[in-house]
């Protein structure tokens, strides 16, 4: 999706403005909007790259306005909503009016040590990887409206595979219902001017994670 | 810190503003836990165990343990650096690391700087939850075209003839700068180079504290 989240390269954002002696969460409900988002996470109803569309789908002007934990709350209750778990009626009332739905599993207090460690995306592969280190690459040239993990400035490039990182979940079918389709995972790398043309310093050399099925032999 | 700013809501408009979202978020955040644990979705008591493990336990001091692990111990660091997950696993800094996690080396000609361009991804287990700055729309949009402004606006110079690359966290690969370590402190003790260690450095946004200032 070409939407407001592709961030990389585009201008008139301002400075970085880093916050001394930051604290963890800025107000409660931060922490809860974190803590809700990871419970329900576990219950399995959703994947890691349905909640990232989920932020994604949110409209330019609420994505840039809110709060990092705001667009979270918002997208946890548009993906409730959507999921048939709790009626909009309800989230306005703050009550459930109907009971609940049943759940693959629920997180219990016991339970949450486990779930600090990220689970592995890891796949068996249907067929050998189709590059190997060194191999010269050029990304796609592709604008699905729905969601994908090969940004735009990084596009129609040419690069150098660097490293391949195993055989993952395919986010591009995975964020759509249409499962987890695993692909090789490669790390390339971009000379700064292949991307950003003469403005770029000449030593500057960016790399993206890609699947396989955004690149072609170059 | 909210109950501030709902108990003053008619200051200037920039305050206004900002008491209003934080009531407006805390009454709406509010609800939908209370739906959610209602319909028996989730348990109460697990949502304030996950908060104060992000408060207490996951941070930057265990990513400052496995660089000081890695600049004190050689055979350590070659195995970090070959397969971070695996090295860190045995360390027991949680229940267990999980897996994608790839250090990268700062030396005298490169520098390394970690950015998610699409969204937030950053090495929760080792670093915490992210800084408000890593997510925010002015890092994203300049870590990969202008890196080296960037690392100005956090007060960071490196040599002109130190290269900077930018690692873009598109996928569940995730990564941690291993920083250079700091001359003059030969001999020290792992604990005591953790010190040194900051946040930043492990993104690539700053450096290592100078011994000096320790």
């Amino acid at each position: 999706m070409d939407g407001i989240h592709d961030m990389g390269g585009m201008h008139g954002f301002g400075k970085v403005e880093p916050e001394p002696n930051e604290p963890v969460f800025h107000a409660a409900w931060e922490a809860h909007c974190l803590a809700l988002n990871r419970a329900m996470g576990y219950t399995g109803i959703w994947t890691i790259d349905q909640t990232r569309a989920g932020i994604e789908e949110l409209p330019p002007d609420i994505y840039l306005m809110s709060s990092y934990y705001k667009k979270w709350a918002v997208r946890l209750e548009n993906l409730v909503v959507a999921r048939g778990l709790a009626g909009a009626d309800e989230i306005e009332a703050g009550h459930a009016l109907r009971p609940g739905k049943p759940l693959k599993r629920k997180l219990a207090a016991a339970d949450v040590p486990n779930t600090l460690t990220r689970g592995s995306y890891s796949r068996p592969a249907a067929a050998p990887a189709r590059f190997a280190p060194g191999d010269r690459v050029r990304t796609k040239n592709i604008h699905p409206p729905t969601h994908t993990r090969l940004p735009r400035y990084a596009r129609d490039k040419t690069g150098v595979i660097e490293a391949v990182r195993g055989c993952h979940v395919f986010p591009d079918t995975a964020a759509v219902g249409q499962g987890e389709d695993p692909q090789w995972l490669y790390t390339v790398l971009f000379e700064g001017r292949e991307l950003w043309g003469d403005s770029a310093e000449p030593s500057l050399k960016v790399s993206i994670e890609a699947f396989e099925p955004y690149l072609e032999p170059a | 810190m909210a109950s501030n700013h709902q108990d003053h809501p008619d200051h200037d408009d920039d305050y206004h503003g900002h008491g209003s979202e934080l009531s407006e978020m805390q009454l709406r955040v509010r609800a939908l836990e209370t739906v959610l644990a209602e319909k028996g979705y989730i348990d109460p008591e697990a949502i304030d165990v996950i908060i104060e493990a992000y408060e207490t336990k996951v941070g930057p001091h265990v990513g400052a343990r496995v660089v000081a692990k890695a600049w004190a111990n050689p055979a350590f660091k070659q195995a970090l650096l070959a397969n971070a997950s695996k090295a860190v696993a045995p360390l027991g800094l949680l229940n267990r690391i999980g897996d994608h996690l790839i250090a990268v080396e700062n030396t005298p000609q490169q520098h390394n700087v970690i950015v998610c361009t699409l969204c937030s991804c950053y090495p929760w287990e080792v670093l915490g939850l992210p800084p408000v700055w890593y997510k925010s729309a002015p890092y994203r949009s300049r870590a990969v075209n202008d890196p080296r402004g960037v690392l100005a606006d956090f007060g960071v110079t490196l040599p002109a003839d130190t290269a900077i690359r930018v690692w873009d966290s598109t996928a569940e690969t995730r990564f941690l700068v291993l920083p250079m370590r700091p001359p003059g402190t030969e001999g020290w003790t792992e604990e005591r180079l953790a010190a040194l260690v900051t946040r930043d450095s492990m993104i690539g946004t700053g450096l290592p504290k100078n011994p000096k200032d320790a």
